[in-house]
């Protein structure tokens, strides 16, 4: 029995119904269609999480010039402090306030009687403790019941101490997973930050990376080659990220998409209003690292960056040539299951391909159905009242627009890089892998039974099932306080870390308790 | 101990209504508690002659979790005990919820005391939410009263209520004791809350007629058998004191739909 039949055989007609259209067998040349962003079925202990940790936790979390105010109750904010791992060096200020967690702390009579005076003070509290000049504010549940209006006193707060105070309304209920949070996030940071500062000179190729949160450094390792070869990064969305360059990368020549699903809102309408035209790249895996970085010099088109692109990828290939081969030489033929959030499940893929390692499961929890099926879906995507709940903002040229490429190269480009393109990740796998959206604790059992994966890379809710089944399991969203595996040091660092795991002595130096009572 | 829920339209005399009928019981002899589940906090001021100051919540965000309950509670005429929940001011914070609160941090202080012969809960409006159920969740009260006149949207509501009712009649063992009429001289309306009372499966406990004695008391911060014990006024309350005291028909309403609520109104109404 097929996997798919397998999982499917133990639902009811119900659950059968809604599951079977999230699950598909990867046939090469053929079109296929896939369910996702629906509803989770309650009881199938699914891994998502929710719009409040989508909004604060990936996206604006973590800006390090920024103060990021959780509003409500504590566990949110306690819950979502340094979990991911997104490192971050002090700003020019000597500003860096990832480390701190800012709550309102919510209690009882604030829920009664509102919680609007205990935000303002904590606004105060934090202007006095730490003068940032950017404060953010993010809802919890209860704020959203009780209706506190957190875009007053935001407004009123810039009023009173003259920043920028960015409310974000993302209350965990809204939307089916995080990323309805990760679009409310877009759309605060394209209304309040990106293009309020027009001072200062931007190098030539000058760049912005969105979608990379420098989980373990990854952001470090990537913007290392990009200087390398001559880019100016203006602005990372948002690892070590911080506003004040955010605030100016509106005027950079272009946009790198790293995680397509929690930023494309920004790439898309910063390519309407400022006319900055943006690149699906992936910065994970050798010849996606070259891919990437020869589509950037093609766009910029400029000789001595071509030649320095390819020296760049040269010098590096070789430096970590012996390493790489050596963890191959150990991790050939094995296979992996993927289930990350909405791109890693895509890019890991590429990088495992490296090892010679066959990816035979993957799926995101929270992607859409262009991240499966590419963008070219986005239109037939039938809206339901989830996303209907969740504004849509619509940007039109800003008196600033600015196209680098003229119309007859950009088509040109567009047709040779995939300008403003992503073909998403089934196309990226091989006949026969099966694509699994919304991945439950039940079905991860069941995939490890039957397709029997000798690597699983997941998070923390279901790392522990792929443990418990004698899978070795890399966490993908916080990496088990290893990485980078961005770029080519990343690489080898992920074969280190997957000969570790697979060939670590562990196992047998266990001696589990049914053992125990054979030999007594 | 019986345990009484007074629910109504907004503005149709719930809180007017509950004291003076208090103050018929209060008079009879019985022992009292009135919770006033109203964030206006205006649920005492006849019996107390005047606002209490310090309502439940108020004294929780200002003491603290330290708050005994002699601060909260006040007695008034007829040895009632009166406690005002409150709330936060108009469009913040969560009201509903400060209900749940507040009856919680009653029962742990004690209020609820054996020798209470009646609590009762003055509760805002109609059932706009969990939080303002709560005085028929979880068995506290029982019995509930619906104050109504014969206007259209005082019947739409009470027929609301009821449906609320019925929900937590299965849950909570909660049942409807009765509409009180407390009239606004509409065409027919005797008969009409009468025939809208049986349909729902209880009774109109009382007819309660309108007279600006009830308003004259009010001025004065008091209720009717305070202010003018001998007028026809205050033997009303009495008469409404002792059909609730003797009240033995307490049922799971059966709401009517729209139509045939509004049926009823053309029959009565029109034909008055």
């Amino acid at each position: 029995m097929d996997f798919k039949s397998a999982v499917l055989g133990k639902y009811n007609a119900r659950i059968y119904k809604n599951r079977k259209d999230h699950i598909l067998e990867v046939k090469e040349g053929l079109v296929q269609k896939i369910d996702a962003n629906t509803r989770a079925v309650p009881g199938l202990m699914t891994n998502r999480g929710c719009c409040y940790a989508g909004c604060k936790g990936v996206v604006v979390g973590p800006l390090k010039d920024t103060c990021v105010i959780t509003h409500g109750p504590i566990g949110c904010g306690f819950y979502s402090w340094g979990t991911r791992r997104n490192k971050a060096r002090p700003d020019a200020d000597g500003n860096n306030f990832i480390q701190y967690c800012f709550s309102t702390d919510m209690q009882e009579p604030d829920i009664v009687f509102g919680g609007e005076k205990k935000l303002k003070k904590a606004i105060d509290e934090v202007m006095a403790i730490f003068k940032p000049k950017r404060i953010m504010i993010c809802s919890t549940c209860p704020v959203g019941l009780i209706g506190d209006d957190i875009h007053a006193v935001a407004s009123q707060a810039e009023k009173d101490y003259g920043i920028t105070c960015v409310a974000f309304s993302c209350e965990g209920y809204k939307g089916v997973s995080q990323s309805a949070g990760h679009h409310i996030a877009n759309n605060g940071l394209m209304k309040k930050i990106i293009g309020t500062d027009d001072g200062g000179l931007l190098g030539p190729r000058s760049i912005n990376l969105l979608g990379e949160y420098n989980i373990g450094g990854d952001g470090w390792e990537t913007e290392r080659l990009l200087k390398k070869i001559g880019y100016h990064v203006v602005a990372v969305f948002t690892g070590d990220g911080s506003a004040a360059d955010i605030a100016r990368s509106h005027r950079a020549d272009l946009n790198l998409v790293q995680c397509h699903r929690s930023i494309n809102y920004v790439a898309e309408m910063m390519k309407t209003a400022f006319g900055v035209n943006w690149l699906k790249v992936n910065f994970i895996g050798l010849s996606s690292i070259a891919k990437s970085l020869r589509d950037m010099a093609t766009f910029f088109g400029d000789p001595e960056i071509i030649e320095r692109t390819e020296a760049v990828i040269d010098e590096e290939v070789k430096a970590v040539t012996p390493e790489m081969a050596a963890y191959k030489s150990r991790l050939q033929g094995k296979t992996a299951a993927i289930f990350v959030g909405g791109s890693r499940s895509h890019h890991y893929q590429d990088l495992l391909r490296d090892f010679g390692v066959k990816t035979v499961l993957a799926g995101y929890e929270f992607g859409h159905r262009d991240d499966y099926e590419g963008r070219e879906v986005i239109p037939d995507i039938k809206e339901d009242a989830d996303s209907k709940n969740i504004e849509n903002l619509t940007v039109s040229p800003d008196r600033r627009y600015r196209a680098f490429l003229s119309p007859e190269r950009y088509l040109e480009l567009k047709e040779a890089i995939g300008l403003e393109e992503y073909a998403g990740l089934i196309r990226a796998m091989a006949d026969g892998g099966w694509v699994v959206d919304d991945l439950n604790h039940f079905e991860t059992e069941e995939m490890i039974r039957l397709l029997k994966p000798d690597l699983f890379f997941s998070g923390i809710k279901d790392k522990f099932v792929a443990q418990k089944a004698g899978v070795v399991c890399r966490q993908l969203h916080s990496y088990d306080y290893s990485g980078p595996y961005a770029g080519y040091r990343g690489a080898a660092n992920f074969g280190r870390d997957l000969t570790m795991g697979l060939y670590a002595p562990a196992w047998r130096l266990v001696t589990p308790p049914w053992r125990e009572v054979e030999s007594a | 101990m019986r345990q009484v829920a007074i629910y109504g339209k907004g503005g149709i005399g719930k809180s007017t209504t509950t004291q003076n009928l208090n103050a018929g019981l209060g008079e009879m002899g019985k022992k009292i508690m009135i919770v006033g589940c109203d964030p206006k906090a205006d649920s005492t001021r006849l019996i107390l002659g005047g606002l209490a100051q310090d309502t439940v919540l108020d004294t929780l965000r200002e003491e603290g979790d330290d708050i005994d309950l002699e601060q909260v509670l006040k007695t008034g005429a007829f040895n009632i005990r009166c406690v005002e929940s409150g709330g936060p001011e108009p469009g913040v914070g969560c009201a509903g919820r400060g209900i749940i609160t507040s009856i919680t941090l009653l029962e742990r202080l004690g209020a609820y005391t054996e020798d209470l012969d009646y609590v009762f809960y003055d509760v805002l409006g109609d059932v706009v939410c969990g939080g303002f159920a709560m005085p028929i969740r979880e068995g506290k009260a029982r019995e509930i009263y619906i104050v109504c006149s014969g206007e259209m949207m005082a019947l739409y509501a009470a027929n609301n209520i009821s449906k609320g009712i019925r929900k937590y009649a299965a849950s909570g063992g909660v049942r409807l004791g009765g509409l009180i009429c407390n009239s606004r001289n509409v065409d027919g309306e005797a008969e009409l809350v009468s025939s809208v009372a049986k349909e729902l499966g209880t009774q109109m406990i009382h007819f309660v007629p309108r007279n600006n004695m009830v308003q004259r008391a009010e001025i004065n911060k008091k209720t009717v058998i305070q202010y003018d014990p001998n007028c026809d006024q205050a033997d009303e309350y009495r008469t409404l004191a002792k059909k609730i005291d003797a009240n033995d028909m307490f049922v799971v309403p059966t709401p009517l739909t729209q139509d045939r609520l509004e049926n009823l109104l053309m029959e009565h109404g029109l034909v008055a």
